[in-house]
């Protein structure tokens, strides 16, 4: 293809949005409906999967060390529990720190005003990184040497891991099921665009245009339209989102749910609608153009 | 060149809408195709066109054989074939020039020979002085002198018009054919499907005659002369 040509197809398809302003206008339209209403699901279940993973932390393995060890020994098991893969972190506890809390928790209670610092052991508290391996770090715990016992909080964090799985394939089923959607609505609308210009197609196809010289300036339209769309969608949906979080944040009620700033999300959102927008419009307009292109 | 042999075309429906047509227009010829409506006559031009294949028999235009001619040859033998419409099919958000500077583009044309050729081509329909009107804003002769432009611009052997005169009352049409007979005179072949009797007597061109998908009649005498 000579570069005059190059120079004539991209005119040419930036020529079209604006020859056809009203066609281009709805198609950017309902893109950037679409992407927004899909991109604040994606948001909204992103935020959920992190305040469930942030409560699941919290889930932790109890371990007891040997009441035999020195005090300065069983410190040092805490290097070897840390080097475990899945250890997130272990927090030591000395049986006096230990005591203390007990005390706390048993304020004015009689039973146990006998209980000594000697009766409790030294422990730690092991928060994991991936809670669905609790079993396998437990007894990977429980082989170092110098652990008495340790205490898992399995039904806790298998309750977490639950919520979290079903969060997952709920979100991704409507995350799906919205783009399906989408694509069709925006796919239906670059169909009717088409169909205001099947006479120009077909006056190409009688002077012998070739397939790829007919394509070609509607493929640039659609790209060009799909990435307007891409960014207006982006842009909305920040400054949307940054005033809902800012709103939430003064309310007192709602101080429970933490949102992750949009500044986080920026490079991801970025490619996935900057993609969506891509894919929309190339493959928008290639397939609706189509149907006119068999003369 | 434009040949037909035993030519049959049977639309999808079982419509046959030809029924064995053979018939030769040499180049440089002028012709009319005439006959009843829903003899066969746009089915003719649109075998030349390749819109359609032949359900059997040859057709063979200018180099193309289009019962054996491969997609991606059709812009070619389209090249070689300007073809005009009773609605002219023109674009009605481009200006006259670009009208016109649109099929060159399409093909790949340079920007330079575009600037050449437009304006020549324009002034041979005598629309020069129109290049910057809107198809909306000119008369029924005048956009189908816009059409034939279009049609000639890529300087094709042979124009194939379909009942281009079909919108238009006497007076225009008989400017249209005038036009029709000024291009042939300058080498070009051209094949005209027709319904006005009156023109075609007074034209005293070829006259190839359908009805029912055949031939029935081929000549200078004429269909209509014969009638009578
Ligand atoms: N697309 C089509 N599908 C089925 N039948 C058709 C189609 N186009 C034309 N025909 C039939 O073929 C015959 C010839 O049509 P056509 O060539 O358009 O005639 P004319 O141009 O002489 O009026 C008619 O009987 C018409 O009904
Ligand atoms: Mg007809």
């Amino acid at each position: 293809m000579k570069i005059n040509n190059i120079g004539y197809l991209l005119k040419e398809g930036v020529r079209g949005i604006f020859l056809h302003g009203f066609m281009s206008f709805a198609a950017v339209c309902v893109t950037v409906a679409c992407l927004i209403i899909v991109g604040s699901f994606s948001i909204l279940a992103y935020n959920l999967d992190v305040m469930v993973n942030d409560l699941n932390q919290t889930s932790e393995i109890l371990v007891y060390i040997d009441s035999d060890l020195s005090d300065a020994e069983a410190r040092s098991i805490g290097t070897k529990i840390n080097a475990l893969s899945n250890v997130l972190q272990a927090t030591f506890i000395s049986r006096e720190e230990a005591l203390e809390s007990f005390v706390k928790d048993h304020n004015g209670d009689s039973a146990f005003n006998g209980v000594q610092a000697s009766d409790l052991r030294h422990r730690y508290e092991v928060t994991l990184e991936d809670n669905t391996l609790m079993d396998q770090t437990d007894a990977q715990l429980q082989q170092i040497p110098g652990v008495a016992k340790t205490n898992a909080a399995y039904e806790l964090a298998q309750g977490f891991t639950t919520i979290q799985q079903v969060l997952h394939i709920v979100s991704i089923a409507m995350i799906a099921v919205l783009l399906v959607i989408s694509l069709l609505i925006i796919s239906n609308t670059v169909k009717l665009a088409m169909y205001d210009r099947r006479d120009e197609i077909f006056i190409m196809k009688m002077v012998g245009a070739t397939n790829g010289f007919i394509r070609l300036p509607f493929i640039v339209e659609g790209f060009t339209l799909g990435m307007i769309g891409a960014v207006l969608a982006f842009g909305l949906e920040w400054v949307a989102y940054d005033a809902l979080v800012q709103k939430i944040s003064h309310v007192d009620a709602l101080k429970l749910f933490t949102f992750v700033p949009f500044e986080n999300l920026l490079v991801p959102m970025l490619i996935v609608f900057g993609a969506a927008g891509l894919f929309v419009g190339i493959v928008g307009s290639w397939t609706s153009i189509r149907k006119f292109m068999d003369v | 060149m434009i040949e037909f042999t035993d030519v049959v075309k049977c639309y999808e429906q079982g419509n046959r809408a030809l029924n064995g047509v053979s018939m030769r227009i040499d180049d440089g010829e002028f012709c009319f195709l005439v006959g009843p409506s829903g003899s066969g006559k746009s089915t003719i031009i649109k075998l030349i066109t390749g819109e359609l294949k032949p359900t059997s028999g040859s057709v063979h235009v200018n180099s193309f054989f289009l019962e054996r001619i491969r997609k991606r040859e059709i812009p070619m033998l389209r090249r070689t074939v300007g073809v005009v419409f009773q609605d002219f099919r023109l674009i009605p958000n481009m200006t006259v020039y670009d009208n016109v500077a649109f099929a060159m583009r399409v093909i790949g044309a340079r920007e330079s020979e575009i600037r050449e050729r437009v304006p020549y081509v324009l002034e041979l329909v005598g629309l020069e002085n129109k290049a910057s009107r809107h198809p909306g804003e000119m008369s029924g002769g005048e956009q189908q002198r816009l059409a034939i432009a279009r049609a000639l611009v890529n300087n094709p052997s042979t124009i194939i018009a379909d009942e281009p005169t079909g919108n238009l009352d006497p007076a225009r049409s008989f400017e249209i054919m005038s036009l029709l007979q000024e291009i042939n005179n300058l080498g070009t072949t051209v094949l005209v499907v027709t319904h006005e009797k009156n023109l075609v007597e007074l034209f005293a061109k070829r006259v190839i005659a359908i009805d029912e998908g055949y031939v029935v009649s081929d000549g200078r005498e004429g269909y209509y002369g014969n009638e009578n």
